[in-house]
């Protein structure tokens, strides 16, 4: 039974009565109810700076007619709103014609527990650890200038309803854990980040002390910063490290691979399918079923279930990312990527884990194949303008390569390329896929979801450099 | 339609007196309704309709100096007996910090100026699609654009901010924005760009066919790019983002960068910071302003400040909290700037184009490559060369770096400011970037 109507005017039933209703002649649509309970808890500057407690919940109610998507939302969930919310659909629609598509995969598969893990851990707990966060990394030095670290945790339950009754849910736990330090050294400042996290509980990340591990972690990184200089400026060899800089591909092939700017035609990839878009030894996919990950889905926010898809095989592409709307009307299936930020949100077709999977070679073999590049082993965050194809992403953790050697450690700069050329340029794909620790969050059209990326150490043949050193 | 004062206060006041029942020594608290309504076309068609109707409560309970928030979108009175107690219940166990409480009673805003910030004009969906099919019309007049996308988007809020000293207040404000994206295509390669305006009043709204020209003229200029070679040049920030200059200003002078010890310029109070030409204000009270604002979220009594005068930083932006830290009293700038702005430079537009034999132009940036504690600066780029005064390849795929502090004392201004933004800057010239290019 939903839970979504218990103290409103209005029953299952009902509901699902108005939902037929309204999308008599319609081709796809559904209500969809969220309930959504979130934590953000934050130690700044040696105080417990803020401990915030969000409940929010409402309904998108969706009509969808050949291109065209009326939508309405509201976090009133009664009789009154619903009707209000169909009418406005209906008067949107005026001329419809469609045909409602019944057909939605099922599956039995689970790919995490339905747990709350903001009730999982103690308020108590959260922060001692927190201050133990503080204190463990202020011991390492009076060059700890600041520290900050956050717990980020929320439970998400969802219930589709479709025309003609089908009730689809989910529960989804996620939880984010965040250390961020500042090092100050004779006047220099320079800062470290790092953080982990999935869809279990907070413990499940940091039992057994290993929360030291992302504090050392950050404060590594923000060591080696302390003796970067400036990053050289121009076109050269570069080097990434496996895991998290595979934002590279996220920014770079994913988001000209969405579905819906291919049948817009304003990506840069629309017109290559089944063509050669990578080097030989590069394979894409693109998989919302990983246990536990950050960007893993059980079903999708129109309750397809999701799957592993394939979109770039041996160089060739093969699959766009699909949701339901996009996949009709270029004439094919939703692959399980029809995603939104919250009730408040349309569906678009949106990553989960994109993944580059592993080659053959060695990061050693790479780094000493290069006479003058730059080795990135961290990145901050990317962009791309899906039109033209151009991406960026800023270096986090970066060294220059002199003739095979890694060198100084270089100052933050932003690498820029071209998305349909630049796995092009792939030379040599190495055998060491890593996933990322469980932190990326994607923004499109102002929504923001959480994924994940993967990918082994890469050599890129030339990408242009940012940095101020001529 | 939009909920009037009197059920917003209603809740607040409800929100108030029962975290007081329940131990709260002090409570702040936001109401907040907002009605949007949304329609998007796509190659003159419609292609999407939304409205949104949005409630929030923003709940801060104070006990002592101990203090944990909630925030809800659902009303009722019953979801909001229960996070009140669980608000209660998480404040008690939150470690105290000397600096937490509610702004001074004498820094909070006494009496509403009518800025003008209301219309209550509804443009039904009707209106919206012949004002997009306008814009569409318009943009894709031109062979070379073969995709255009335009949106309408009218909003109207009301909130309530109150807190348990007695303060009590708040206002409608109303949004009515328009946008155009244009894509353009020449041998197989696709340019985009934009045009876009967002105004309090209805009437002060560009027009369609100008949204959509614009659009596509940009888009068509942009065709055929070039890769330059990395040198070290003039750089020119188009209007469209030589404002992005004041947001990073704003954000290092923030009470709470410059508290904590994470701004580059953190002991720059009274020091030059720009050259002495430069002037930079913040100013909540312009009527009819995209970020005017009676008070701050925090109800303290906003006015217009001189951040930088003659190039030297004279104002923090600063709320109660971290003023507290620094010793210094809130200047009504808790929730950051109003309507921030350079004042005119004294060069024409052409006069800047012309300094130099050779510029770069810059009409858009990509990516997030500013470092706030090391004023270290560096972003993908567009944009178009200058040679001798005009305009004469696009320019793309190249990065601009260099570092805040230095890139602050080489600007020059233009006289060509508008107000179409909460933020605002004439075109501007800094000199001696790096730009990495092939």
């Amino acid at each position: 039974m939903s839970n979504f109507f218990k103290d409103t005017d209005i029953d299952t039933s009902q509901a699902e009565a108005i939902v037929t209703k309204t999308l008599k002649n319609c081709d796809d649509g559904e209500l969809y109810l969220e309930n959504h309970k979130s934590e953000s808890i934050v130690l700044d500057d040696n105080k417990i700076k803020s401990s915030t407690y969000n409940s929010d919940q409402g309904y998108g109610f969706r009509a969808v007619t050949g291109e065209v998507v009326a939508y309405s939302h509201s976090n009133d969930i009664s009789k009154e709103s619903l009707r209000k919310s169909s009418e406005n659909l209906k008067d949107t629609l005026k001329s419809k014609k469609g045909v409602y598509n019944h057909e939605i995969p099922k599956t039995n598969s689970k790919y995490y527990e339905n747990i709350n893990p903001i009730e999982s851990k103690t308020f108590d707990s959260k922060i001692d650890l927190l201050n133990s966060v503080n204190n463990y990394l202020r011991s390492k030095g009076s060059i700890v200038n600041q520290v900050t670290a956050n717990f980020l945790g929320e439970h998400k339950s969802i219930e589709i309803i479709r025309s003609d009754n089908q009730v689809l849910k989910d529960d989804r736990p996620l939880v984010r854990f965040n250390v961020s330090v500042v090092l100050d050294k004779d006047g220099k400042k320079e800062t470290g980040v790092y953080g982990v996290g999935g869809r279990q509980s907070y413990d499940d990340y940091l039992k057994d002390g290993s929360w030291k591990d992302v504090c050392d972690e950050a404060f590594r990184i923000a060591n080696v910063n302390l003796e970067s200089k400036p990053a050289p400026a121009g076109e050269m060899k570069v080097v990434l490290g496996p895991g998290w800089p595979a934002i590279l591909i996220h920014e770079a092939i994913g988001h000209g691979l969405e579905g819906d700017f291919n049948r817009k035609k304003t990506s840069a990839f629309h017109n290559l399918m089944g063509q050669q878009v990578a080097s030989e030894g590069v394979t894409i996919v693109d998989d919302g079923t990983l246990h536990q990950r950050r960007g893993s889905l059980t079903i999708d926010d129109e309750g397809t279930p999701t799957e592993n898809t394939v979109l770039i095989e041996n160089g060739i592409l093969k699959n766009y990312m699909q949701d339901r709307l996009n996949a009709r009307l270029m004439g094919t299936k939703s692959t399980g990527s029809g995603r939104r930020e919250s009730y408040k949100h349309v569906v678009l077709p949106r990553m989960r884990n994109t993944m580059m999977l592993s080659g053959k070679y060695s990061q050693d073999e790479m780094i000493s194949s290069v006479d003058k590049g730059i080795f990135a082993v961290s990145f901050g965050g990317g962009q791309v303008d899906i039109t033209s194809g151009k991406f960026v992403f800023n270096c986090t953790e970066a060294y220059e390569i002199n003739n095979g050697k890694i060198g100084s450690p270089i100052k933050g700069a932003t690498l820029i390329g071209d998305g349909p050329s630049i796995l092009k340029e792939v030379s040599l794909v190495g055998n060491d896929m890593k996933l990322d620790p469980g932190i990326g969050t994607c923004g499109k059209a102002g929504q923001g979801v959480p994924v994940g990326v993967a990918q082994p150490s890469i050599l890129i043949n030339k990408m242009t450099v940012g940095g101020t050193k001529l | 339609m939009i909920r009037d004062q009197e059920f917003l206060k209603d809740i607040a006041s409800y929100c108030i007196e029962n975290s007081k029942k329940l131990g709260a020594t002090d409570v702040g608290v936001k109401v907040i309704h907002s009605v949007s309504e949304n329609v998007s076309f796509r190659n003159k068609k419609l292609d999407e309709s939304n409205r949104a109707d949005s409630f929030a409560v923003n709940l801060t309970t104070y006990i002592e100096k101990k203090k944990s928030s909630i925030n809800s979108s659902d009303l009722s009175k019953s979801n909001l007996e229960k996070l009140i107690e669980r608000c209660i219940d998480a404040t008690k166990i939150t470690p105290s910090d000397e600096n937490n409480s509610l702004p001074d009673k004498d820094l909070m805003s006494k009496e509403i100026r009518d800025l003008n910030l209301y219309d209550e004009t509804h443009y039904p969906n009707d209106k919206k699609i012949e004002f997009l099919n306008k814009v569409e019309e318009t943009a894709s007049t031109e062979e070379k654009i073969v995709n255009t996308e335009a949106g309408f988007t009218e909003n109207k809020n009301n909130f309530i901010l109150a807190n348990s000293n007695g303060f009590l207040s708040g206002y409608k404000t109303s949004n009515f924005s328009s946008s155009c994206v244009a894509v353009s295509k020449i041998n197989g390669a696709m340019e985009r760009d934009y045009e876009f305006g967002s105004t309090r009043f209805l009437q002060d709204m560009m027009k369609p066919e100008e949204i959509g020209k614009i659009a596509a003229d940009k888009a068509i200029k942009k065709l055929g790019p070039k890769k330059i070679k990395s040198e070290k040049i003039g750089v020119i920030f188009d209007k469209r983002i030589s404002k992005g200059i004041l947001s990073t200003l704003a954000s290092a002078i923030s009470a709470s960068a410059i508290a904590r010890g994470t701004s580059f310029l953190k002991d720059q109070i009274n020091s030059e910071v720009f050259p002495n030409s430069i002037n930079i204000i913040d100013d909540p009270k312009i009527e009819k302003g995209l970020g005017s604002q009676n008070f701050d979220s925090e109800g303290v009594e906003t006015n217009s400040l001189k951040l930088v005068e003659n190039g030297i930083l004279k104002n923090y932006l600063i709320d109660t909290y971290y003023g507290k830290k620094l010793n210094l009293k809130s200047n009504g700038r808790s929730g950051g700037t109003t309507n921030l702005y350079f004042e005119n430079g004294d060069l024409s537009f052409k006069d800047l184009l012309n300094l130099e034999k050779k510029f770069l132009y810059i009409t858009e940036t990509i990516g997030h490559g500013g470092n706030i504690i090391t004023g270290d600066y560096s972003v993908g780029a567009s944009g178009f060369m200058v040679e001798d005064g005009e305009l004469t390849y696009p320019v793309s795929e190249i990065t601009i770096a260099g570092n805040f502090k230095e890139m602050f004392k080489n600007i020059t201004l233009a006289n060509d400011l508008e107000m179409k933004y909460s933020t605002n800057a004439p075109t501007l010239l800094i000199n001696q970037m790096t730009v990495a290019g092939k």
